[in-house]
């Protein structure tokens, strides 16, 4: 019998809601599902989201009775608040958020690096917004609760995946005892501790560094704008580093490094936490400011990755599917794509409009994505924590050189989460005119959001199904194109076109952006009537024309879909 | 065994003010900073010499008869 806490969780800044847990006595015989979806995280809720934008149904199963402990990520890059725009919670996200754009990093009191994170007039969103996981995760469930094919259970926790052929049989633990659950497909949403993945004996790819650090969560008024501040080597902390970022509702986010043989043990006791916040404050001027804490854990980076996703019924995302270090935001940054990519492919099988190469094409394209963040990230991790003595040496030569040479300063920049452009990817149109465009995004890019008017943004018109940006000023689309559309939808292709640059609407076309100034065409790269971008239902680019015409739009979709 | 091609080469008189200089250093930098100091020297050393293709050479050249 699973019996989580009642206990409402600790928190200065959180009231946490425990919800009562769903029961199978309180309701009927259940038929087989098409979904399943094992966590109730970040990747486990925008999948189901996702998946219900596209007509699925699915069941979420958390363990727990309330949203997850302490902070923990809380930095979200402009790409994750464009998923979670398409998911309905973005504006939530903005109301509470504290964005930021700037990086220090300093060294034996001098600031010898700052990140300048670029903001397009283009953006809707800054480059990073902080919001605390807990607000981030209630912002999902609420629109989760709010739709009618998302099945929330609370309190249900999985003990065992048996899988049969073309479906499996989860073993659901409750406070009443267990029930069977059967369902087409399992999303294996349940972390970085992944029950899933160790039962399954699914081995990961990567390397593990040694050094820990402390997450710290604080209330502490300091006069310091948002922007991330990181120490290196400090007399207190020697050989180490300190990361402080600034969180809502008053609370300042202090990671640091332990010393070399120090247990995460030793280090959560209160005593030393406290020394050493107090010689963190006093450091950075505040020495004897007033704090109080609010939550500690302690972590390693990891940069390991399953090298399939999809094993059988049971699909892997997020953090089961891989562990990234947090130098770059990559956690939740990373399980959102996984997530609004896991979704669209997983649905598009569910309903027969693709095969199930789609959901190849997906691991393919997420792994291939978790392999070029470990590529990335490893580079971080290995000046943050410098894994042998060759490397601390490096990074400590830099350090020095840093004060007074500029060369070696930009080695203080750990990239940040980024979205993974699918440039290889099978989906891609062989016969489109990819190559010849100059500007815009291309093959397997996400798309370049383009202001439109006051509060009005090229993302906010994308998303749910495929989208075809046809550029014309004519008062409809060619008969032939028109013919082709039809046909893909009649097949059950969902897809919405839009049109761009006539300032009436043009038949044929679900919506019309006027682009009076031309600005779209320019940063799409398009130079007359009747080109086009194909982008598939994540927003990536799958296909672009300068001139479309029926048979290559034809191409286009069956590319895309593969049966 | 190979050396690195580095055009022009020291003439033997530089050669020799650079092997003063550099054994005045390391015994100055003292036995705690040596390592980083040679490191930091490296690093300006490759960085004037804007090529990572001659620096890898050089590694495989030093790392040989340890």
């Amino acid at each position: 019998m699973h019996q989580p806490t009642t206990d409402a969780r600790p928190s200065i800044y959180y009231t946490y809601e425990v919800f009562k847990p769903w029961l199978a006595a309180n309701h009927p015989q259940q038929d087989r599902k098409k979904v399943v979806i094992v966590g109730s995280g970040p990747a486990g809720m925008v999948t189901a989201l996702e998946l219900a934008r596209h007509g699925v149904p699915s069941v979420v199963l958390s363990a727990e009775l309330q949203f997850s402990q302490g902070s923990r990520a809380i930095c979200f890059t402009r790409r994750s608040m464009e998923i979670l725009q398409q998911v309905g919670v973005a504006d939530r996200m903005t109301e509470g958020g504290l964005p930021w754009r700037f990086g220090n990093s300093f060294y034996r009191g001098q600031r010898v690096f700052r990140m300048e994170a670029p903001h397009d007039a283009d953006d809707r969103f800054f480059p990073i917004i902080n919001v605390q996981q807990q607000f981030m995760e209630e912002y999902l469930h609420d629109a989760c609760k709010a739709n009618p094919l998302i099945d929330f259970r609370w309190g249900n926790k999985v003990n065992a995946v048996d899988q049969k052929d073309g479906y499996a049989v989860l073993e659901v633990d409750t406070p009443e005892g267990t029930y069977p659950l059967e369902s087409d497909w399992v999303v294996a949403a349940d972390g970085g501790r992944s029950g899933i993945r160790t039962a399954m004996n699914l081995q990961m790819e990567g390397a593990s560094y040694e050094g820990f650090f402390v997450i710290a969560d604080i209330k502490i008024d300091l006069p310091l704008p948002t922007e991330r501040l990181a120490y290196f080597d400090p007399e207190w902390n020697p050989g180490n580093t300190i990361l402080m970022h600034r969180e809502p509702h008053g609370i300042w986010r202090v990671d640091y490094q332990l010393p070399e043989g120090e247990t995460p043990e030793e280090a959560l006791k209160p005593e030393s936490l406290k020394a050493r916040i107090d010689a963190q404050l006093a450091m950075i001027g505040h020495a004897g400011a007033q704090w109080e804490m609010d939550w500690s854990s302690v972590y390693s980076a990891r940069t390991l990755t399953l090298p399939d996703f999809v094993h059988g019924s049971v699909i892997f995302t997020g953090d089961a599917a891989h562990l990234l270090p947090i130098f770059g935001v990559r956690g939740a940054n990373t399980a959102f794509q996984d997530a609004q990519s896991l979704a669209w492919h997983l649905a598009f099988v569910v309903k027969g409009l693709a095969s199930q190469k789609l959901l190849t094409n997906h691991s393919t394209e997420r792994v291939g994505a978790a392999r070029e963040i470990i590529t990335e990230a490893g580079k971080s991790t290995r000046f943050m924590t410098p894994p042998s003595k060759g490397f601390r040496l490096l990074r400590d030569a830099v350090l020095s050189l840093s004060l007074t040479q500029a060369f070696v300063r930009p080695l203080y920049h750990w990239r940040t989460s980024r979205p993974h452009e699918y440039s290889q990817s099978v989906l891609n149109s062989l016969g489109d005119d990819n190559s010849l465009f100059k500007a815009g995004p291309a093959h397997g890019a996400p798309p370049q959001n383009v202001r439109l008017g006051a509060n009005d943004f090229l993302l906010d018109h994308l998303g749910g199904g495929f989208d075809l940006l046809y550029f014309t000023d004519a008062a409809a689309l060619p008969d032939p194109l028109q013919k082709e559309i039809a046909t893909a939808r009649a097949k059950g292709m969902p897809l919405n076109v839009i049109a761009v640059g006539a300032a009436q609407p043009v038949l044929g076309a679900d919506h019309t952006l006027a682009d009076a100034d031309g600005h779209l065409r320019q940063r799409y790269g398009v130079p007359a009537n009747g080109g086009a971008y194909l982008l598939r239902p994540d927003q990536h680019i799958c296909a672009r024309w300068l001139t479309l015409d029926a048979t290559r739009l034809q191409a286009a979709f069956a590319t895309a879909l593969p049966q | 065994m190979t050396t690195p091609t580095l055009s022009p080469s020291l003439s033997i008189g530089g050669l020799e003010t650079v092997y003063d200089a550099l054994a005045t250093a390391i015994d100055q930098a003292g036995p705690d900073k040596a390592q980083l100091f040679l490191v930091k020297l490296a690093l300006l050393n490759a960085n004037a010499l804007a090529d990572e293709n001659s620096v890898l050479e050089q590694i495989t050249a030093a790392l040989q008869d340890l």
